[in-house]
């Protein structure tokens, strides 16, 4: 990995997505707007402030997945990841170019759903917005990763969003949003310990709650550690031979 | 031994896909500082052949040295430019961005998108969106890539399919000037007219090389009047004085 050739990467890829300031409003718009859609939703009840939080870690995560694996896909079919393989671009620069791209783009995204959820949306956090605002930014960053680890295994846009719904639907679902994770059956509170948005969840709780920085920095070491498993599996489907 | 004067030496090269054989076979010789065309019929296995030079295909069995290295070596990666069928541009960036960001990668000096931006001829739309490009613009967004960093051997996998005849003649002309400069080019084309331009061919036909001589000598072996009709002539005569194995079999996939 060469820093050089890694941010020359990055600044392709935001040159890119500048070129489609549609996506760049989407992108930094609509998380905001569904969270501001479920505070409308329970208004007058406490649900918001319960769900408010993990709903900021979870839309990074799907929005980057998507965003990710849709265009690293376009990369290998365009056949411009072939030509970047036969050039001296490392492996770790590819991937850690688009990691900071999207890392930046995350923590924007972040940043503004985070400032509409508290100061629009009038959720009570008890702990540090910054905090916050790191916890959704990872989670950003391992829909990134996670995103181009998928793919791999894609060979149409069709297939790859519908992974989108196999990675990101029982994370969801066993994170502890609908059901607390020490309320569920066994075998799925054991399951829920291996997936990482359980974790993010738990911080984002955390956070609120105002509880201990060292938990939540715990949670977020966590998560990364996921996301860095990602980015070494995703470095492995990249081959500069293929068939 | 390898002749020190070849930039590329294929021998015995063989590559499967699946169940089919791409190539069954493949020696071949590349001279440095020629200008050599490979021609055949699209599926022959023309791409796998000039993939598997770059490094970009993975082979059965089979060795290619490339300027004195294996094939796909670390250090060939500044010095082989590869221009792939598919164009492998990136369509939101302009044709500038698309050029100065291979350029980084490359390591090559900056005014290196200049020089580029002239030899291909985009002066006019160098600011544009490659997507707003025709299809022949974008093509030449892509011979640019390959240019870029001076590499001592080109391969270039159809690089005049949609240009007018103008355009055509300018490329094979900066074709020429690059191998009189000492730049190896290895061009694919399935316009059998272009073999004129070339000083030496390849005639490829379901994966294996059926001749390997000069314009003028394929056509005095053969007696015909055209390469066209030469290549006809190999293929009926099946194993001649060029050709090492008549064609047989299935029809490999490109």
């Amino acid at each position: 990995m060469t820093p050089r050739l890694t941010l020359a990467t990055t600044g392709r890829v935001l040159a890119q997505i500048r070129h489609d300031p549609r996506t760049i409003g989407l992108l930094l718009v609509v998380p905001a707007l569904l969270v501001g859609l479920i505070a409308w939703i329970f208004d007058d009840t406490p649900v918001f402030a319960q769900v408010g939080p993990a709903m900021l870690g979870m839309f990074p995560f799907i929005v980057m997945f998507l965003v990710t694996s849709i265009t690293t896909l376009r990369e290998r079919r365009s056949g411009t990841l072939e030509r970047l393989l036969t050039l001296p671009l490392g492996k770790g620069d590819f991937i850690g170019g688009y990691a900071l791209a999207f890392g930046l783009l995350a923590s924007l995204q972040a940043a503004v759903a985070v400032a509409w959820a508290v100061w629009v949306c009038g959720l009570e956090i008890e702990g540090s917005l910054g905090m916050l605002v790191l916890v959704a930014a990872v989670n950003g960053l391992l829909g990134t990763m996670l995103g181009l680890f998928a793919s791999a295994f894609a060979t149409t846009e069709f297939q790859v969003v519908q992974f989108m719904p196999v990675i990101v639907a029982p994370q969801v679902l066993l994170g502890g949003i609908f059901l607390a994770r020490d309320q569920m059956p066994e075998t799925l509170r054991v399951i829920s310990d291996w997936l990482p948005l359980s974790y993010s969840i738990d911080a984002l709780t955390l956070v609120t709650d105002g509880g201990d920085t060292g938990e939540v920095l715990r949670d977020v070491l966590i998560v990364a550690a996921f996301a860095l498993a990602a980015l070494v599996l995703a470095a492995l489907t990249l081959r500069r031979r293929t068939r | 031994m390898v002749n020190s004067g070849d930039a590329v030496v294929v021998s015995g090269l063989v590559v499967r896909r699946g169940r089919s054989e791409i190539l069954r076979g493949v020696d071949a010789r590349i001279p440095g500082g020629q200008v050599v065309g490979m021609l055949g019929p699209s599926g022959a296995g023309k791409t796998t052949l000039m993939r598997a030079i770059v490094g970009a295909q993975r082979t059965a069995s089979g060795t290619i040295e490339v300027l004195g290295h294996p094939a796909g070596h670390r250090a060939l990666r500044r010095r082989i430019g590869y221009m792939a069928q598919s164009s492998a541009v990136y369509d939101d960036l302009t044709v500038e961005q698309n050029l100065d960001y291979f350029r980084r990668v490359l390591g090559a000096p900056r005014a290196d998108v200049d020089r580029v931006i002239a030899e291909v001829g985009l002066d006019t739309v160098r600011r544009s969106l490659v997507a707003r490009l025709s299809g022949g613009q974008r093509s030449r967004v892509s011979l640019g890539i390959a240019l870029l960093g001076t590499p001592r051997l080109l391969v270039l996998d159809e690089p005049t399919v949609g240009l007018d005849p103008v355009l055509r003649e300018e490329l094979w002309t900066l074709f020429a000037r690059l191998a009189a400069a000492g730049t190896t080019l290895l061009v694919s084309s399935h316009v059998m007219d272009e073999a004129r331009r070339c000083d030496r061919l390849l005639l490829v036909r379901d994966g294996r090389v059926i001749a390997d001589d000069t314009p003028a000598g394929l056509l005095a072996a053969t007696g015909a009047a055209d390469h066209d009709e030469a290549f006809l002539r190999l293929v009926a005569r099946g194993a001649g004085t060029h050709g090492r194995h008549a064609a047989s079999g299935s029809e490999g996939a490109a």
